[in-house]
């Protein structure tokens, strides 16, 4: 194992993300406090309790699965998308490194940064909203693998993309809608019937659902289902991420 | 025990056997191309665009899958060893690739991690003291000139102690000044005893730097000599005599020769093949002599490397 290696793509990453910090960091963690302004506050104020719960409180849980699904795919597939775009891939194809490692320094860069937004966006949240966490490990656990698992996702269409308009394709017009009608401001139990079925399509609502379930201790799907979801999701991008490292596919020529 | 990735030459760094490349596309970049280069010496690739050399740089270093064929870096498979042979390895591509809004030093210590070795603060120092870059190590890449950026290349190459160095048109768009002094690095790395494989347009660069001359066209390596014996072997002479007296006609027993006199009738060339056992300059002078012609001086030039490349190049078209 080239642990150097690893280490090298992890900080260079993370060198460019505090470099970056205004953008990184400050971005997300405007938007999120312009959420809790609006839904929390303004109508927030108009909405009963959702499920015994604050609605401003409600909807923390979503609001930093929004962010860190968001970040995490979009630092995923910068990361390894970048080198492609300048061709300084030819270091990492040529560097004594396997696949193994340059996947565990890009992914482990983007998931730290997500990880990083997620807590400072549960920070902010807790000066809006009266927070507790219920179930501390599990949330932390959730958080962890939505991190991993959208990173693999990001770095999945990084490779995929093959430019800048592919690369801000899935992330906008895929994660984004789906985290939006993932459950992140509303319990599934409120929308119309057929609906509750159709949404149990979209497997954001098993990570919403589960997140939301470490913070309250209810949630819409069980959770062993929601950590069936998420576990299955990971493996299924790994498996994606193993095969194009086998074939090359879009790094190799 | 013999280990069957253990090197069979001592001499012997880079071992490429029947390598052939062909692209999606169906572009047949590489026809099964043989080559051996021994420890220490700089190999000149020559070849005109889309030759192939990159190519057979690309499938050595790894960027790109050979279609078939094998190599051996020091006696280590590239696919089955493929970590103990990167390691010897450093690429300098040909494009300027770099991050343009890093810092000269953290692209550099990042080379160098990925080749599985920590910071030596006095390598770096040494090797950007050399690329005169040290100056610059706080500089952002966007920030430098062309030439230095492709120093910066260099010492990304270096930064991991190479054994053996893949330089891809390391001249290429840059001033004469700068060649120079790439040439110098050069001889410098070679006194360090670095191996160097060098892919170059300029003919004179492989005329002065390079001890081995190899000739790509088409995805074939057309031949492969030392530079010397390449020249000799090719390399046709030019005897120029100079006359002490105008002539107005050449005497008749020289006239049937591959012998020119010039329009002022001051001086002649003489074109003799070095292959050839006789090269008619005893007889030449001999009739000169006979003839009564007296000499002022006389001279001789070989024709040069690119005379060389072009005629093999045009006689393999043909």
């Amino acid at each position: 194992m080239n642990f150097q290696a690893v280490r090298a793509i992890y900080f260079f990453e993370m060198a460019r993300f505090f470099r970056t910090l205004l953008q990184s960091f400050v971005s997300p963690v405007i938007s999120t406090s312009l959420y809790f302004v609006v839904f929390g506050s303004v109508i927030g104020s108009r909405i009963q309790e959702v499920e015994g719960i604050s609605y401003g409180a409600f909807i923390v849980p979503g609001l930093i699965m929004l962010s860190v699904m968001t970040q995490a795919t979009s630092n995923g597939s910068f990361g390894i998308y970048f080198p492609k775009f300048i061709g300084t891939i030819y270091e990492l194809l040529s560097a004594p490194v396997n696949y193994f490692e340059i996947l565990l320094g890009y992914v482990g860069a983007a998931a730290t940064k997500a990880l990083f937004i997620g807590l400072v966006i549960l920070a902010t949240a807790a000066i809006f909203v009266d927070l507790k966490i219920m179930y501390p490990f599990a949330m932390i656990l959730f958080l962890v693998l939505t991190c991993i698992s959208f990173s693999l996702l990001g770095f999945i269409l990084g490779i995929w993309a093959r430019n800048f308009e592919q690369l801000q394709l899935v992330p906008l017009l895929v994660v984004t809608p789906l985290v939006f009608l993932g459950g992140s401001f509303y319990s599934v139990s409120m929308l119309p019937p057929i609906w509750q079925k159709i949404t149990l399509f979209n497997p954001v609502v098993y990570l919403v659902s589960g997140f939301r379930w470490s913070f309250f201790g209810n949630a819409d799907v069980p959770i062993f289902v929601s950590l069936l979801a998420i576990s299955s999701f990971t493996i299924a991008c790994i498996i994606i991420v193993a095969w194009i490292f086998n074939t090359g596919w879009r790094i190799k020529q | 025990m013999i280990d069957s990735n253990q090197k069979v030459n001592d001499f012997m760094l880079l071992e490429v056997n029947e390598l052939r490349k062909t692209y999606a596309t169906g572009f047949e970049a590489l026809k099964g191309i043989s080559l051996q280069v021994n420890k220490g010496e700089i190999l000149a690739l020559l070849g005109p665009n889309g030759a192939g050399k990159t190519s057979l740089i690309s499938t050595i270093c790894g960027i790109t899958n050979p279609s078939s064929g094998s190599v051996f870096i020091d006696g280590y498979d590239i696919s089955k060893n493929f970590r103990d042979a990167r390691k010897l390895v450093g690429l300098v591509p040909q494009d300027i690739t770099l991050e343009p809004f890093e810092k000269v030093l953290n692209t550099i210590n990042f080379s160098r991690g990925l080749f599985g070795k920590k910071k030596d603060s006095a390598l770096t120092e040494k090797v950007l003291t050399k690329l005169s870059l040290w100056d610059k190590r706080d500089s952002r890449i966007m920030e430098l000139s062309g030439g230095m950026k492709r120093r910066v290349l260099i010492a990304k190459a270096l930064i991991h102690e190479p054994r053996l160095l893949f330089l891809d048109e390391p001249t290429a768009s840059v001033d004469v000044e700068l060649r120079q002094s790439m040439w110098d690095v050069v001889a410098d790395l070679k006194k360090d005893g670095v191996t160097i494989i060098l892919t170059t347009h300029y003919i004179e660069e492989a005329e002065a730097i390079a001890d081995r001359v190899g000739i790509i066209n088409k995805g074939e390596l057309l031949l492969m000599e030392e530079k010397a014996s390449l020249m000799q072997k090719f390399g046709q002479k030019i005897l120029k005599i100079e006359l002490q007296k105008r002539l107005n006609q050449l005497p008749k027993e020289l006239s049937e020769k591959n012998i020119k006199l010039s329009d002022d009738g001051l001086s002649l060339t003489y074109i003799y093949d070095t292959k050839q056992k006789k090269t008619g300059i005893t007889k030449l002078l001999s009739n000169l002599s006979d003839s009564g012609i007296n000499l002022r001086d006389i001279q001789t030039d070989q024709s040069s490397l690119e005379e060389i490349f072009v005629n093999l190049v045009k006689e393999k078209v043909e």
